[in-house]
């Protein structure tokens, strides 16, 4: 064998240059996770006993079982309504096909708040029920684990929903008539062929759910349920111990990076390159199940989206009575909306280069990358902001330093910490995630078949890119930038730690207000975050119908 | 065209890193205290003085930890924040410089700042316990550790104890009582509970407005925000005696942090907070009581009554909180 027979064969096994790119995306979250991960080395000797014996066996359980309900509640939520609103035939369904997404923009600690507020003893529900039958009466604890299962499915199912229904949307009615065909009943043939087929595409909303259930603080701690985020923020915050605490999240992010890395090893067993089929009309429904369907959307609506909406506007019209819609408030409104398009447009761009990365390279070294940059998602916040401020910190010194050095007493003051460039990468290592998912799912589309296809044609490249591929990925981009859109108009960890001095969004000003327990003055925030998160997922929708129509 | 698709965000990064601090800066504080309730004092602070004053909110932890990691070059000058826990353990991991001032010694009492002068407290603010007096009488209260009392079954409600309020509250506890009589309280604290624990004071008092128990243990100023939003709140505020350990106080304070830039300016915008005009509103929008004596409540507060706080230093809350949250780990108080 000679020498560059060698290196051919030793270069087979490097990743090629599109692994750059993967390792580039990755990067910042590769220093988060580093910075959290690294936390092992040193081990806190003083906590550890204490955590083990009181705190974890309690956490972990609570943890496990909010994770596998609400994994559960969202695929069940998520996937039904999705069936029905792309195959079935019934009143209102095209009002609930994109109604149903709307609860996407309420944040899960609005909805446990508005819940608990509705629901609890003192409340108005349980008032009136004594004031009926007695002050003995009995009344399911809304601060329950039932409880915030129930109250983080509303609010997670859309995730499911959307990728559900667009996976139904391209099998059409006609895999069920191939299945009716083959004998199967349409029950059977819903279970046995389109929901197989779905697979891929309701496990990818699955996973943003779990690691979003993983990742949340808010909702948790309106109903004081106590999970892994809240073990790590109380042997932060109570114990003083950082150490223990990035330690607890170092698991964190260990137990998330194998079920990623085993959901892709399951998924790639079974590669769908589904063409797209026309959809072929919708099925017909006898009249009391098209009632029925009508009713259960109509409920999910109403609980996840109508009443805590009524109620924030309720609350926040007291505000707009004393003045509160001013100019000062449309300056954080602005400022939200602006901060969070650029930011979901960055999201996007990186998802999509991304996805490219791993598909041109399949290099395990690829997807590992990619896997790493997905993780910020199940982190919780706050942690994450230290985890992505700490290096960019320590970089800005170093470079102080030598600025320092170079200029004396005449160097310019670095402050890269608090600036728009950290704010929107701290935002790619959190929202990656959830503008991954949409992508792939769009690309997983495109077969190699395609691409052989028009490469013969001579069209590759850019080209192909451009001409071929981006008109197939529009949807999936469009779906990316929205998702994140959301999600970067409700975040407050990652904007409340970088923001230049002075800045304000929205979702500050709500954090202003709950922190100290004011909830109805954070309403009038809370309410543009839903309005505005409102626009592009009605867009989105609008958009993905016309699109089958 | 794709290209510049694709060479837009990078770009953009680009123009965005230039951005800074601002350029002529005066003074920079950190503050864990609301931005609602802490801003009306710059303002008036530029209003009298015509210095501007930059800040950033967050979590009193979140702010620590930045601290720490900007080190030398951190543009912060002050740290504010709630809690003498926090501002014990700033003090403690170096965050905060000695302060020479026979004014801020003048003004603020010993027993509600740091021992070598590296925190003030600004304002005061009492955990203390709330009762309906339709349903529990006065002369049933003593003090915190007796509402481990069995007659209190079914009765009391509280926080949870992930609020550093209540951390401190136990705090103070350990050091009166020691830890095993006071883990035994928590424990009976817990087996008298009406129901779970609140995530906050405001929501616990409408369970007890509702009926769903008796009496529970809340910040001062929560109680009078509910009482000026409900001036008729049939609720009432008890003051455990001085024979029986007095008042748990806490504070919300401020220290000149380690390698403040404009270390003057925050020393005299600390003198300044100390004073009349800016006590009498740092307390005043919250409810609180000015940490200067000489500076009275406002009426609503001071028609609580007076009481007796207890003599304990505040800062004792921050040297024990580790111990307290760990003991209420053990006696299942989450």
């Amino acid at each position: 064998m000679g020498l560059s027979q060698q290196i051919r064969s030793l270069t087979r096994y490097l990743p090629g240059p599109w692994f750059l790119v993967a390792l580039g995306i990755a990067l910042p979250s590769l220093l988060a996770v580093g910075v959290i991960v690294g936390s092992l080395f040193s081990p806190d000797t003083e906590n550890w006993p204490h955590l083990f014996e009181f705190v974890l066996p309690r956490v972990l359980g609570n943890t496990f079982w909010l994770v596998v309900g609400v994994a559960a509640l969202t695929t069940v939520i998520g996937t039904g309504l999705a069936w029905l609103t792309s195959i079935c035939e019934f009143p209102g369904r095209g009002f609930f096909s994109w109604a149903l997404l709307l609860p996407l923009a309420i944040p899960g600690y609005v909805l446990g708040f508005v819940a608990i507020g509705l629901l609890e003893y003192s409340g108005p529900v349980q008032g009136l029920i004594r004031d009926w039958l007695g002050s003995g009466t009995w009344f399911p604890s809304i601060r329950s684990r039932a409880g915030i299962i129930m109250v983080l499915s509303l609010t997670l199912y859309p995730y499911v929903y959307l990728v559900a229904r667009s996976a139904f949307l391209t099998q059409g009615k006609r895999v069920l008539e191939v299945a009716q065909a083959a004998g199967y009943s349409r029950q059977q043939g819903f279970f046995k062929v389109a929901l197989p087929m779905a697979r891929p595409w309701i496990a990818g909303g699955v996973m943003l759910v779990m690691m979003e259930t993983l990742a949340d603080f808010g909702t948790v701690a309106v109903f004081n349920y106590d999970t892994l985020t809240t073990a790590i923020y109380h042997t932060w915050f109570g114990l003083f111990s950082v150490k223990a605490a990035l330690q607890l999240a170092s698991f964190l992010v260990l137990g998330v990076f194998i079920v990623l890395v085993i959901e892709q090893w399951l998924r790639s067993g079974s590669r769908y390159h589904q063409a797209k089929s026309p959809p072929g009309g919708r099925i017909d429904l006898i009249v009391r199940d098209r009632w029925l369907a009508a009713a259960s959307c109509g409920l999910v609506l109403l609980t996840a989206f109508l009443l805590p909406f009524v109620q924030l506007v309720v609350w926040a019209w007291q505000d707009i009575i004393a003045g509160g819609l001013n100019l000062r408030f449309l300056g954080f409104a602005w400022r939200s909306v602006s901060l969070s398009m650029v930011a979901a447009g960055v999201i996007a761009v990186a998802a999509l280069m991304l996805n490219y990365a791993m598909r041109l390279d399949a290099h395990p070294a690829s997807k590992i990358a990619g896997r790493i940059a997905t993780l910020g998602y199940a982190l919780p916040g706050t942690v994450l902001a230290v985890g992505i401020f700490v290096p960019l910190v320590f970089i800005n010194n170093q470079l102080q330093a030598a600025l320092d050095f170079l200029f004396a007493a005449d160097a310019p003051k670095l402050s890269l910490q608090a600036g728009l460039a950290t704010m929107l990468i701290a935002y790619l290592v959190r929202f990656l995630a959830v503008a991954h998912q949409p992508v792939a799912a769009n690309m997983l589309r495109i077969t190699p078949s395609i691409d052989e296809s028009v490469g013969v044609l001579g069209v590759s490249g850019w080209s192909l890119l451009r001409r071929v591929h981006f008109p197939m990925l529009k949807t999936g981009m469009l779906t990316a930038f929205a998702l994140a859109f959301v999600d970067l108009m409700k975040e407050m960890p990652i904007t409340l730690m970088t923001r230049p001095f002075g800045w304000e969004t929205l979702a500050v000003r709500v954090y202003e207000m709950t922190s100290e327990g004011q909830w109805q003055r954070a309403a009038l925030p809370a309410c543009a975050i839903v309005l505005v998160g409102l626009i592009p997922v009605v867009i989105l929708t609008r958009r993905a119908e016309e699109h089958v129509a | 065209m794709t290209r510049l698709f694709f060479a837009s965000p990078l770009l953009l990064i680009l123009c965005l890193s230039a951005c800074g601090r601002p350029a002529d800066t005066a003074l920079v504080v950190y503050s864990a205290r609301n931005e609602q309730l802490i801003k009306p004092v710059f303002d008036l602070y530029e209003k009298q003085t015509g210095v501007h004053v930059d800040f950033v909110t967050d979590k009193a932890e979140v702010l620590m930890q930045r601290l720490i990691a900007e080190g030398q070059q951190s543009p912060a000058d002050l740290l504010i924040t709630v809690d003498a826990g926090n501002l014990w353990y700033a003090a403690g991991q170096g965050m905060f410089q000695r302060v020479e001032s026979s004014l801020l010694e003048a003004n603020i009492p010993s027993h509600l700042r740091d021992r070598d002068n590296r925190w003030f407290g600004i304002s005061v603010r009492a955990r203390t316990i709330v009762y309906d007096p339709a349903v529990a009488s006065r002369d049933e209260l003593k003090d915190y550790m007796d509402l481990a009392d069995p007659r209190w079954r079914g009765r009391l409600c509280l926080r949870t104890s992930k609020k550093v309020y209540n951390q401190s509250l136990v705090a103070m506890l350990i050091v009166q009582y020691g830890e095993e009589r006071t883990e035994a309280a928590v424990a009976g604290w817990v087996k008298n509970l009406a129901t779970d624990v609140f995530p906050d004071d405001t929501q616990l008092m409408r369970a007890i407005l509702a009926g769903q128990c008796e009496l529970g243990i809340v910040n001062s100023y929560y109680f009078g925000r509910l009482q000026k939003a409900e001036p008729d709140l049939p609720l009432a505020l008890f003051w455990p005696d001085k024979a029986n350990g007095g008042v748990h106080v806490n504070v919300a304070g401020a220290g000149v942090t380690r390698y403040a830039p404009h270390a003057e300016a925050a020393i005299s915008f600390l003198e300044w907070l100390s004073g009349p005009a800016a006590q009498a509103l740092f307390a005043g929008v919250d409810m609180e009581f000015p940490a200067n004596p000489a500076v009275s409540p406002d009426p609503l507060v001071a028609a609580w009554g007076s009481f007796d706080a207890s003599p304990i230093e505040v800062e004792t809350a921050g040297e024990f909180q580790a111990d307290a949250v760990r003991l209420m780990d053990r006696a299942g108080y989450h």
